[in-house]
């Protein structure tokens, strides 16, 4: 019995842990999503945080040494925002006939989500730098990082916002769009990309090719708007409030 | 080997992107400007197939890549205790306007399809 505590301690410690675990956990959360049939409550990004978090505190492991694993993980989404300019690129003739159409629902979409988060949170009373932290929310999480810096808030946090408002759009999508009956997929991926970033647009390409490729357009694009247009905006509007 | 020339021209286009962001003071971040200098080699046709063959197992796996920042949650667990019920109403409404203003835009904006399909298929 000592043995196997000494291990786990010795286990936890090493990078080998962060990384086998969230590899093991999700590949597990994404077999289970599809045998139910992509049901949106079983988004596996959502269960592997879920059961990692519960893991960690259930064994007492801190999330910095869980995260000294992880990193491998982590650090691939800096590339994965510059590959991002291929999904754009195949659709470079689609973005040229339409673009004043994208361009204008991705600001709005955007200006939608940075502007009601922001007030929904000045309303409530959130301190100003968690304020900071979710204006950059639906930003895919490295850029949104960047922003919040930018803007005076959190990167940590901001990471934090993106991935729930993500979580929170791939859930949830499906039941809006019906209520709203927006049914095209094209309409629907772009939505999410612009609203639910990576983890919006990863559900969108798993329900509908066009709704990927629509959502990975969009998530691009915002990724391109709100890194400069965000600081922007608060040096026009910021002395208002 | 594509996958691998793919994988070393995103990371020089990123690693570019980080120096011209600090060098030139631009408000964009280094990815982001990786993504502008990806796209320009785009145009060049020997690149293609390697960042085909890099970029789309990244991308299609993308939402694993979000796992280790989900699971900082806990980290912020004082943060959100505190501030929980409220975080989680601007996170959830603000996602939820910015799903229907984005669809209801472009609905608005392309009037003959994908509407136009739509009505094809029918």
């Amino acid at each position: 019995m000592l043995d196997f505590v000494e291990l786990w301690v010795y286990l936890s410690a090493t990078p080998l842990f962060g990384l086998t675990a969230t590899l093991v956990t999700y590949v597990c959360a994404h077999t289970v999503y599809e045998r139910l049939g992509h049901a949106p409550w079983a988004n596996p990004v959502l269960w592997t945080v879920l059961l990692l978090a519960a893991l960690l505190e259930l064994s007492g492991t801190p999330y910095p040494s869980y995260f000294s694993g992880a990193q491998f993980i982590h650090f691939l989404l800096g590339p994965a925002v510059v590959a991002m300019a291929w999904p754009l690129w195949q659709r470079r003739h689609e973005l040229r006939a339409r673009w004043p159409a994208l361009l204008l629902a991705a600001l709005a979409g955007g200006a939608t989500a940075a502007g009601s988060a922001w007030l929904l949170g000045h309303l409530l009373g959130l301190p100003d730098e968690v304020l900071a932290s979710l204006v950059p929310k639906s930003v895919t999480a490295p850029v949104a990082m960047g922003i919040a810096a930018e803007l005076g808030g959190i990167p940590a946090l901001a990471a934090v916002f993106a991935v729930l408002t993500g979580l929170a759009g791939a859930v949830s999508a499906k039941y809006l769009f019906d209520a709203l009956r927006i049914h095209d997929p094209e309409l629907r991926g772009f939505a999410l990309g612009t609203a639910a970033h990576g983890i919006g647009a990863a559900r969108a390409m798993q329900v509908h090719p066009a709704a990927g490729a629509y959502a990975a357009l969009a998530l691009g694009l915002q990724v391109l708007l709100a890194a400069p247009l965000m600081p922007l905006a608060r040096d026009l509007f910021g002395h208002l409030f | 080997m594509q996958a691998l020339k793919g994988m070393a021209l995103l990371l020089l286009c990123q690693s570019a992107g980080e120096v011209l962001a600090r060098v030139a003071h631009l408000p964009l971040p280094g990815p982001v400007l990786g993504l502008l200098l990806l796209w320009l080699l785009l145009n060049w046709p020997a690149v293609r197939p390697s960042v085909a063959s890099a970029a789309e197992p990244l991308l299609s796996h993308l939402s694993l890549l979000f796992v280790p920042v989900g699971v900082g949650v806990i980290v912020h667990a004082g943060l959100i205790a505190q501030y929980g019920v409220r975080m989680l109403a601007a996170v959830l409404l603000s996602t939820w306007l910015a799903l229907a203003v984005a669809a209801l835009v472009l609905r608005a904006c392309l009037p003959r399809s994908p509407a136009g399909t739509d009505e094809a298929a029918r």
